[in-house]
């Protein structure tokens, strides 16, 4: 356990290697050093997660422990005892996502070798992945909540930087400042739930047994739903989604690694980090939560049926998957122990489904990154007929429609049912809510997948040149990958992580399993039926009946431009400008007369320093008398 | 007579086997005066005095708080750290002296360079260690003596020969103060030792005079305002690397003095309400004053004086809590500010034996032709300012924190308003190296010596360590003591 630490200071020293000598490496020499660290990253990952999981022992009550192998003081303050900690906390979620955050890092940077051969700043981009690990891992083992906004910012920071990693081009440069100030300013509400946080509590720690949180009960809704605000920011829940289909300008590894997998699932995963204390202080809130992800996940997938960009599509689709989990978590109304944890059943679901997720989602995205390497564009327009050129991403790719749309045995059936589960348990009407939004991830992932591999075929592209398979260093992440999704569903994931760690077994409601089993392959057909043909009048006729709802779908319902409407007609104009003029006049007059009086004073009193031993000896005496007067007369 | 006595004081007793080896060594390792050449030249003192501060940081070296000699030499752990730093610091002095002492008319003398400066040193060790005023008026003159002959080591230029003489008058004239201020105390309490005088002093303006002569005294050392005149003339006037020596520390040491000797004998309750009131004006006025005249400077060491008394301001500011935190604070910045200052002092010393400029707007474009300098420069001066993350900003931060504990926060708020000011002018260096035109030729390229290189990778090293604060401070914390 005490190699922990190395987990994340290999990313961080590979990171200041390539970073500051990448330019005296071979771009060969640059991808095999990230690869190589990520690799041991991984091993040492899973070396821990065998350490914890089978040879750590259970506390009497068969819970998992919470283990701490690493801890130290940073900066101590000097009132209420509180210090900000930097350490290392291992307890089922932070493991789980340590095995997730390396697994996919490691697909992503040997594929990247691959599909970013012979780009310019090659070393620049594995010195960011690098960083960018090394800030998702601290993130996730982080000891307390002030470690954990740190590594936040982090991740927020290699974010920005992956994004517009394409520094030349103005919509990779204008996607990246989006991100980075949409998530920045949801994570000032974060900052400020820390603040009352630890006001309140007298804790930044993850320890919820201290009595010093009952005391903070009555301020805990609140600073529990700012610091959800920040979650929402980098988890892309309406309505401060906006950035994360933009973010697709980046490199494609960075939108499978970044913005599917790991990054976007940070807002989950702290909600889960505090969850004994949302649903101890603060269950209604909680609801809320749900809600929001509801609405979230069913207005992302109906966007997401009328995209044409193929990674546009599949960011709708992470966007309304991240809300399940949110939902899953959300729908938790009661603390219960034991083996028929009804009540927090969605804590597990929504870990489940998260780590299922991150597998297919990064693989869908890898496929993806294939296709485009193959035919140079991102429409649907240009693709069509692929499957015949390129069979392995084919087959892979269909693997993950099928995980993600909820087809057993594939991993995303066995999480997505324990999420409808527990949606049933809350509220029946949740439940069916979230039955019908499956219903349509099944339909646009296969309209998108017939729109790729079926079709009609683009003539005019492929006389230019044929689409190919891409090389190994790209299909054997997409193969590796897939064989997880294939077989994660079997793993008694209750075993590992559940809301109060003690053991649960899964076990399937066949009355859920079934309505959704049936509802999906329903709309595969459905699907099927639309868009397998060489022509698609079915499609074309439905949108030319809907036109008005297909527009707006298009669109994503407008929202950018009611963002733009408000920030720049009505803040940028009516408040920020006469601020910007109280500022300039005001508030720059004032301190330039404050440095016109000092660089007055200074001329002023320059006489003092004459020269002169006999006039020094005299002002010394002259000083001591003074300060003799005032300490006695005082 | 016990003579295992003597083991405490082992870490005096190390320093003076350094100096007496290099004393002899200077005999017959005097390097070749025309090559240059020779293991004398800065390896020998730089390896000694590093052998030494690793003695004195061993752990088993750190002894629990002891007396000698009937009460004369007094010791505690926190003093090992205090000297270490001290050693440290003139160590990356002797480094970055290196090529100066290379030049040929001081080739033949670098020994008195090094035996002088450990001598100055070995006066510190003894004004800290001391548990008497004797002893402690030793320390300081076998401090101060030494110290004039290092100023006017140049002694064939005129400037550093009237520098010289202007620092001995005044050190005299402090010197003339203190002792009075000593004999005041005797009359009061009839005794010298700390111990005793700290149980016999009472609030009397009897005693309060002896505690303003007293602050007089280490004031015109630490150069607070109105005891600092002399500085910008001396600094100006003394070569580079002995202004560094002096900026840093002659001012640590004396500052350090100031705050356990205060501790030691000054406590009476009386007396903590006028000395607080007394340290209030002087740090208002020094860091004010400092600042005043900061800005209007053209010449580097110049400016490095008035910076170094607005420094040494902040650093009294620890001072007024005489608490355990007030030392820790005060320890800390001290180390922090070493670096941060030996940093750009080792820069100024690099261009000036490499080009012989001084002057800042010689600085002007620095950076188009030796960018790493102008880099390491400016990080140092960072420091210096207190901007995040350098170290600069935690220690101005643990002494602001002290000073707002012990109940100024008006005081906090006026050294605050200072950092402002002190910004501005370390700013307007780094402009001249980054932004301004050079009007005529700008400082050609050149390649610093590796000793310097050294001194500068030890100094960057700290700057940047150091801001990892709470760990350090925390040792450093284990270790203090107050009032």
């Amino acid at each position: 356990m005490e190699s922990t630490i190395l987990i994340l200071l290999l990313p961080f020293f590979s990171f200041l290697l390539l970073g500051v000598f990448g330019k005296w490496f071979s771009h060969k020499a640059a991808g095999l050093v990230g690869t190589a660290v990520l690799a041991v990253v991984a091993l040492l990952s899973y070396q821990t997660a065998y350490d914890y999981f089978f040879l750590t022992e259970r506390t009497a009550e068969g819970a998992l422990p919470t283990l701490i192998p690493y801890n130290v003081t940073w900066l101590p303050f000097f009132v209420n005892g509180l210090s900000f900690d930097m350490g290392i906390l291992l307890d089922p979620i932070s493991v789980m996502m340590l095995i997730v955050i390396s697994t996919v890092s490691l697909m992503v940077h040997i594929y990247s070798f691959g599909y970013m051969h012979g780009e310019r700043g090659f070393q620049r981009y594995y010195a960011f992945l690098s960083l960018f690990t090394m800030s998702m891992l601290g993130l996730v083992v982080a000891t307390n909540i002030f470690q954990m906004y740190m590594f936040w910012e982090l991740v927020g920071v290699s974010s920005y930087l992956l994004i517009g990693f394409y520094y030349q081009s103005p919509a990779a440069i204008a996607a990246s400042k989006k991100a980075f100030i949409v998530t920045r300013f949801a994570d000032l509400f974060f900052l400020i739930g820390i603040l009352i946080y630890g006001y309140y509590c007298k804790s930044f720690g993850f320890d919820f047994s201290q009595e010093g949180f009952a005391a903070g009960a009555a301020m805990l809704p609140l600073s529990l739903f700012l610091m959800f605000i920040g979650g929402a920011g980098k988890s892309a829940m309406f309505p401060l989604h906006i950035w994360l289909p933009d973010a697709m300008e980046g490199p494609t590894p960075v939108s499978a690694l970044i913005h599917a997998a790991t990054m976007v699932v940070a807002g989950v995963f702290q909600i889960a980090r505090l969850f004994p204390l949302w649903i101890e202080y603060a269950p209604d809130t909680l609801h809320i939560v749900a809600w929001i992800g509801a609405f979230t996940a069913f207005y992302a997938a109906a966007v997401a049926c009328c995209q044409s960009d193929i990674k546009r599509v599949l960011a709708f689709s992470t966007i309304s998957q991240i809300a399940f989990m949110m939902v899953s978590l959300g729908v938790c109304y009661e603390y219960t122990t034991g083996h028929e944890h009804v009540g927090s059943l969605g804590f597990m679901a929504s870990m489940f489904h998260l780590f299922t997720h991150a597998m297919f989602k990064a693989l869908l995205f890898l496929g993806a990154g294939c296709i485009i390497h193959a035919v140079h564009s991102n429409e649907m327009s240009a693709m069509g007929g692929l499957r015949k050129y390129m069979p392995i991403t084919h087959i892979t790719f269909l693997i993950a429609c099928l995980a993600i749309s909820g087809i057993p045995p594939f991993s995303g059936f066995f999480s997505k049912d324990e999420i409808l589960t527990a949606a049933f348990a809350y509220m029946p009407a949740m439940g069916w809510i979230m039955t019908a939004i499956a219903a349509m991830t099944a339909f646009y992932m296969f309209r998108l997948y017939f729109g790729i591999f079926w079709g009609t075929e683009n003539k005019e592209l492929h006389a230019e040149h044929t689409p190919h398979e891409a090389p190994l260093t790209m299909t054997f992440p997409l193969m590796f990958l897939a064989v997880v999704t294939c077989f994660a569903g079997f793993i008694p994931f209750g075993h590992f992580v559940s809301a109060d760690n003690m053991v649960y077994d899964i076990h399937l409601d066949w009355n859920v399993a079934g309505t959704s089993i049936i509802i999906a392959v329903a709309s595969i057909f459905l699907a099927t039926y639309m868009y397998i043909g060489e022509r698609q009048p079915k499609a074309d006729a439905l949108a030319e009946k809907f036109q008005k709802l297909h527009r707006w779908a298009y669109k994503r319902f407008y929202l950018d431009e009611v963002y733009q409407f408000v920030t720049h007609r009505i803040i940028f104009a009516h408040i920020s400008k006469p601020i910007a003029k109280f500022d300039r006049r005001i508030v720059d007059g004032f301190f330039n007369f404050l440095a016109w009086g000092t660089n007055g004073l200074s001329t002023a009193i320059r006489g003092f320093q004459s020269g002169s031993v006999q006039k020094y000896a005299f002002v010394f005496l002259l000083g001591t008398l003074a300060l003799l007067a005032i300490m006695i007369f005082a | 007579m016990d003579y295992s006595q003597f083991l405490l004081m082992h870490e005096e007793l190390s320093l003076l086997a350094v100096i007496l080896i290099l004393f002899v060594a200077d005999l017959f390792l005097c390097p070749d005066k025309k090559s240059g050449k020779g293991i004398y030249n800065t390896c020998l003192p730089v390896v000694l005095l590093g052998i030494h501060t690793a003695l004195n940081l061993l752990p088993c070296s750190c002894a629990n708080a002891t007396e000698a000699f009937g009460g004369m030499y007094q010791y505690t752990p926190m003093m090992t750290i205090v000297k270490s730093v001290l050693s440290i610091g003139t160590l990356i002095v002797f480094l970055m002296a290196h090529k100066w002492l290379s030049r040929p008319e001081n080739l033949v003398k670098q020994g008195e360079f090094y035996l002088l400066s450990l001598f100055t040193l070995l006066g510190m060790y003894f004004m800290i260690g001391s548990g008497h005023f004797l002893m402690f008026f030793i320390g300081l003159e076998l401090a101060s003596v030494p110290m004039t002959a290092l100023i006017a080591f140049d002694k064939t230029k005129h400037e550093s020969a009237e520098a010289g003489a202007k620092f001995i008058l005044l050190a005299l004239f402090s010197s003339a103060l203190l002792l009075y201020g000593i004999s005041l105390i005797y009359g009061a309490t009839g005794s010298l030792y700390f111990d005793e005088i700290s149980v016999l002093l009472d609030g009397s303006a009897f005693s309060i005079f002896g505690l303003v002569l007293f602050i007089t005294g280490m004031g015109f050392k630490i150069s607070l305002v109105p005891f600092h005149l002399w500085t910008a003339d001396t600094y100006e006037g003394a070569p580079t690397s002995v202004t560094a020596f002096l900026s840093v520390i002659s001012k640590g040491a004396a500052a350090f003095v100031l705050l356990t000797v205060f501790i030691k004998a000054f406590c009476a309750s009386d007396l903590m309400y006028s000395w607080n009131t007394g340290l209030y004006w002087i740090i208002v006025a020094s860091i004010t004053v400092a600042n005043l005249f900061a800005i209007r400077q053209n010449n580097l060491k110049r400016f490095m004086a008035f910076s170094a008394i607005s420094q040494a301001g902040y650093l009294v500011l620890a001072l007024m809590d005489g608490t355990a935190q007030g030392m820790t604070a005060l320890v800390f910045y001290l180390l922090v500010y070493m670096v941060s200052n030996l940093g750009a002092f080792a820069v100024m010393t690099s261009v000036e034996e490499n080009s012989g400029k001084i002057l800042i707007s010689d600085y002007d474009g620095l950076y188009a032709t030796n960018p790493k300098l102008a880099f390491l420069m400016t990080l140092c001066l960072f420091s210096l300012a207190g901007i995040p993350p350098f170290a600069g900003f935690f220690s101005k931060f643990f002494v602001f924190m002290a000073a707002f504990k012990a109940g100024y926060p008006l005081l906090v708020f006026i050294a605050l308003a200072n950092t402002v000011i002190s910004l501005y002018y370390y700013l307007l260096i780094v402009k001249a190296m980054y932004i301004k035109q050079p009007a005529g030729e700008a400082i050609p390229t050149f390649r610093s010596d590796n000793y310097t290189r050294l001194a500068l990778a030890l100094c960057i090293l700290g700057v940047i360590v150091l801001g990892l604060g709470g760990v350090f401070y925390n040792y450093i914390d284990l270790f203090s003591y107050g009032v």
